[in-house]
């Protein structure tokens, strides 16, 4: 009986199989299969070379990630709010988290140090510590959620970067504030002007009612709690307002240079 | 005897009829590519901050980096999601699901893992599905779903807060979404056991015959 069965239903030959399969595949998503599968293992790590750059499929991530910015854009709610929490949820301790230890983070003199405003503003005035601390401050504590997937919860208290952009005249209709910082390497990254309005993005100044302790990035932090991590810059030396997409530390990198919440 | 002999007739007159459409062997072989490059990036991504004591082997994970898997992540997420869509609307329209995955009653479904288990349940009819069968489509269908949601609620916990708030929170919600990944595993490798098993179910699946 099994002799039968196996007369009246014809074997399958696995390589024409494999091969049939493969042809069902529309061609981009075969290639970067292939490219995906190639990258694997010891053959991108003997060769020290990426197998995936003859078929440019770093070219097509590249260009999908900045659609992905175009698409996260348009569904920025600039009225939507990240969620606030009570105090008994601020996470203790909060971790201190950069590409560099704790012991090299820049040390800045709070006396000495500048603010710089350049770019597309009416005053270009620099500020000194003082004279920011002086701006009507609000608390909020929100949730910080790190591109590698582990979220804290902290409390932040500055001014709302939105008010400081009109106070010095700012062309709002630019397209990025882009922030430097005293990190080494230099530090620094763009922020959409979208976002930059957001009445939760905010310079701040202390945290969890303190002065900003120097791990999270004394004297000025840009806390943005609907962007990753990455994008709330900290020991902020200056902020421009352009119209020019200047890059940034991680995003030329590769994160995504929206990364919103 | 007899139904085996019935089983062989329909096997000889059904070599004419198309057991898998064209339109779900596409769909089926798009989402296999996305489901992979969504899974290796996946792990390469979990490994950044691990929710559990382990790792995923570099062998296994695609991206290099958290920065490049993030990147594969976001790309094949368009594959996954709109060739996921095609299939649910030409599912719903066709009348595919419903002729398929119904009726499914856990009587039905018992007995027909009794039968699985005592090697008396038949695949002579591949357009059939068995009560397991349809119960196991009908499960990867809604956790499909599942992933693609906790995925959501994981990028965008501030836009899409009342998404993320239905998962338990951010936190809560990278949980679910990878434990919807490792019921997709349990199912995948159930799924090409049994395609190995049955080599005609993926031949039907391959040239639709």
């Amino acid at each position: 009986m099994g002799r039968l069965r196996s007369l009246l239903i014809p074997g399958v030959d696995q390589k024409l199989l494999v091969k049939d399969a493969a042809r069902l595949l529309p061609d981009p998503a075969r290639r970067r299969f292939i490219a995906g599968g190639a990258s694997l293992g010891a053959l991108t790590l003997l060769t020290g070379c990426d197998v995936t750059d003859s078929f440019s499929a770093d070219d097509l991530l590249a260009k999908i990630s900045k659609f992905n910015d175009a698409v996260q854009a348009a569904i920025f709610n600039p009225n939507a709010l990240a969620p606030t929490y009570p105090e008994s949820a601020i996470t203790k301790p909060f971790p201190f988290n950069a590409y560099y230890d704790e012991d090299e983070a820049p040390e800045i003199d709070g006396k000495t140090w500048k603010f710089e405003v350049r770019g597309l503003v009416e005053n270009k005035k620099s500020w000194t510590l003082e004279e920011l601390t002086r701006l009507p401050q609000f608390t909020q504590i929100t949730r910080h959620i790190c591109v590698e997937g582990w979220s804290a919860i902290g409390s932040w208290t500055g001014t709302p970067l939105r008010d400081f952009l009109k106070l010095v005249g700012a062309d709002t209709s630019a397209k990025y504030c882009w922030f430097q910082c005293a990190d080494k390497d230099g530090y620094n990254s763009p922020l959409d002007m979208a976002t930059a309005l957001h009445p939760q993005t905010q310079m701040s100044f202390k945290f969890a009612n303190d002065t900003l302790p120097r791990a999270y990035g004394f004297p000025m932090k840009i806390r943005v709690p609907t962007k990753l991590g990455f994008k709330n810059p900290k020991y902020v030396l200056s902020m421009e307002v352009t119209n020019e997409y200047k890059g940034g530390y991680w995003e030329d990198q590769g994160y995504n240079s929206f990364s919103g919440s | 005897m007899s139904s085996l002999a019935a089983g062989d007739q329909s096997s000889i007159t059904g070599t004419t009829d198309v057991i898998q459409p064209v339109w779900v062997r596409t769909v089926h072989w798009i989402n296999a590519v996305a489901m992979i490059m969504m899974i290796m990036s996946g792990w390469q991504i979990y490994n950044a901050s691990p929710l559990f004591d382990f790792r995923f082997s570099h062998t296994f994970t695609l991206g290099g980096w958290l920065g490049g898997a993030l990147l594969w992540h976001f790309a094949a997420m368009w594959l996954l999601v709109v060739n996921g869509l095609v299939y649910l609307a030409l599912g719903i329209a066709s009348g595919r699901f419903r002729n398929k995955l119904l009726p499914l009653s856990p009587s039905g479904v018992i007995a027909d893992t009794k039968a699985a288990l005592t090697g008396r349940l038949a695949h002579d009819d591949l357009r059939h599905y068995n009560q397991v069968q349809k119960l196991l489509y009908a499960g990867i269908i809604l956790v499909g779903i599942a992933v693609v949601l906790t995925g959501l609620s994981i990028w965008k916990p501030v836009q899409l807060q009342w998404l993320t708030a239905l998962f338990g929170g951010y936190d809560n919600a990278r949980y679910v979404h990878f434990i919807c990944m490792s019921a997709i595993i349990v199912f995948l490798a159930v799924h090409i056991a049994l395609s190995v098993l049955v080599p005609k179910s993926l031949r039907a699946m391959i040239i639709g015959r």
